[in-house]
């Protein structure tokens, strides 16, 4: 009889895990095992893998310093725009979970930009900053307008950074509209009583009581916009002379244009770890600040 | 007291107005943009256009083989979303169901790879399908699509079902029902409210996706929305007032559902990221 049950439980797991057990171990579980073999062979699409080289990509990987510029621009790219989005972000879900006529409408139109992907989001903001501000600063005399952000070396991740931060704000808004509507309304009320008022309740009141909401959002700033690809593509191509090609661009140009496809795995498994450290530790130091209400 | 507190007010709807403004003004510009000459966009970009012409959406229309690439994200999306949902459900529920160390060790490989990037994977995918000559083949996208989308719908699923009473099943199986058939006329109906916020994000996710088509869909037929408006761009490069029609004939479908849905959208995207 017992016998019989475990037979019928592992028909059940086959009909029931197996499908989905399946397609993600083909499609991502394998290719991650493959992915960590190949940066140790001198695999490239024409010959396939054919040696084993130890760490010589690594290495290579290592003193690429085109990668290791990119990788720089990358990080600061990823700093500014986690930063100011969740800043705009916050401001965004102060104002409309304070008393705000049309918060509906309000709250539809910031968040807009996250139904639209990054290639159609890059393209409206290439014909932004290219045909409608130059426009502007040519005719207002604005000097910093009048020549496009997008050619100039220093601000075309500026650019990013504001489209990083136009899309993202809305989005990060909606998790500390949860946030604040979390904060007990006796809490508010006891700081009112102590005669807490504005900013100071701001800073004292709803900031530590949303920490969890600051984790959520930092972990999803810091890791998504490290893997930046298609609004970066459509809208500066990583031009001029690569001063906004970020990490993933050279990543994969590295593999898909210049066919070096192990150094380039080596690379993407760099920045996998230095995105995942950096994520983790983010969320584990802001968890000692977390307090209960 | 009463006087600070109306200023203050009125400052916040001021403040909020403006930035509002500030953040639909990309949109409007595509839009008056769209309906007016190349010309009359290069000289002057908030001008309202002097007479409503539909050329511009025309030609982009054709240009981006509008209709076909639709019709690809269309069926791509809805196939790869219902395969998503199907098999995660499935494996959420036994996952919860079946306390086997097996059980807890699938899980646990599924939560772990939600931190890996698609750009980790990409390479060997690619040189993995492409030496099985799966390459150009929307079927292989959708499969692949699948595969992605599995651990945050397993994790979101696993996470409802642990709080469904096992009480109903328990007396569907007396009555002499089967597990498959439990599963879908006791359990799938009480997952309804999630599997909108799974559905959800993943329909968003999948639309918009841009990377992963790029590197499977190589023929023009087989094109999806991003990709056709990416190959348009740089076909049309200066000739801005179709390339902005083109812009709002592709937001316009998935803006059309967010205006309708709206509520549930919203609500899908916090559920989802704040477990």
């Amino acid at each position: 009889m017992k016998e019989k049950v475990r037979l019928r439980d592992i028909g059940s797991f086959s009909v029931f895990v197996l499908p989905s057990l399946f397609v993600f171990s083909a499609v991502l579980l394998a290719p991650m095992l493959y992915g960590v073999y190949l940066t140790f062979t001198d695999y490239n699409p024409i010959h396939g893998a054919s040696n084993f080289v130890g760490f010589q990509n690594y290495r290579e990987a290592l003193t690429d310093t085109v990668f290791f510029r990119q990788l720089g621009i990358t990080i600061r790219y990823v700093i500014f725009s986690t930063i100011l989005s969740n800043l705009v972000a916050f401001i965004l879900a102060y104002l409309l979970t304070s008393k705000i006529r049309l918060k509906g409408l309000a709250r539809t139109g910031f968040f807009t930009p996250n139904l639209i992907g990054g290639i159609v989001l890059g393209f409206i903001w290439r014909l932004i900053f290219s045909n409608v501000l130059t426009v502007l600063g040519q005719q207002f005399d604005i000097g910093i307008l009048s020549t496009s952000f997008l050619t100039h070396p220093d601000r075309a991740i500026h650019a990013l950074i504001i489209v990083t931060v136009w899309q993202y704000a809305g989005y990060l808004m909606i998790i500390y509209m949860a946030g604040f509507m979390s904060i007990p309304k006796d809490v508010q009320e006891a700081a009112s009583i102590d005669r807490a008022t504005g900013l100071r309740k701001v800073f004292s009141i709803t900031i530590p009581l949303m920490v969890p909401s600051f984790i959520i959002c930092l972990f999803i700033t810091i890791s998504r916009t490290f893997m930046t690809y298609d609004l970066n593509l459509s809208l500066t191509g990583g031009d001029p002379f690569g001063s906004s090609r970020l990490a993933t661009m050279h990543i994969f140009q590295m593999a898909f244009q210049g066919g070096r496809f192990a150094v380039g795995q080596a690379q993407a498994m760099i920045l996998f770890v230095v995105v995942a450290v950096i994520a983790v530790s983010q969320v584990l130091l802001a968890k000692r600040f977390e307090v209960e209400s | 007291m009463r006087k600070y507190a109306l200023i203050n007010s009125i400052f916040k709807h001021i403040f909020t107005y403006l930035l509002l403004i500030l953040f639909m003004l990309p949109f409007y510009l595509m839009i008056i943009n769209s309906f007016k000459t190349n010309q009359e966009f290069i000289t002057n970009p908030f001008s309202l256009p002097s007479s409503i012409s539909f050329h511009n959406y025309i030609r982009s229309f054709e240009a981006m083989d509008f209709v076909n690439a639709f019709t690809n994200s269309l069926i791509i999306t809805v196939i790869s979303v219902f395969l998503i949902l199907l098999t995660s459900a499935m494996a959420a529920y036994f996952l919860v169901r079946f306390k086997w160390v097996a059980s807890k060790v699938i899980f646990g490989i599924f939560i772990a790879s939600m931190i890996v990037p698609f750009q980790a994977v990409m390479i060997p995918l690619v040189s993995i399908y492409g030496r099985m000559e799966l390459l150009n083949n929307r079927w292989t996208l959708i499969f692949m699509y699948a595969g992605f989308g599995q651990a945050f719908a397993v994790f979101i699923f696993h996470g409802f079902v642990k709080n469904i009473p096992v009480e109903m099943e328990e007396a569907a199986t007396i009555d002499g029902c089967g597990r498959l058939r439990t599963f879908f006329k006791i359990v799938l109906p009480m997952l309804k409210p999630v599997i909108s916020t799974v559905m959800i994000l993943q329909v968003l996710w999948i639309w918009n996706d841009f990377l992963l088509p790029s590197l499977i869909l190589l023929s023009p037929a087989q094109r999806t929305l991003p990709l056709s408006l990416f190959t348009f761009f740089t076909a049309f490069s200066v000739d801005f007032s179709p390339l902005m029609a083109g812009i709002v004939l592709t937001i316009l479908p998935i803006l059309a559902v967010f205006l309708l849905l709206q509520k549930q959208i919203v609500d899908g995207v916090m559920q989802g990221a704040i477990k």
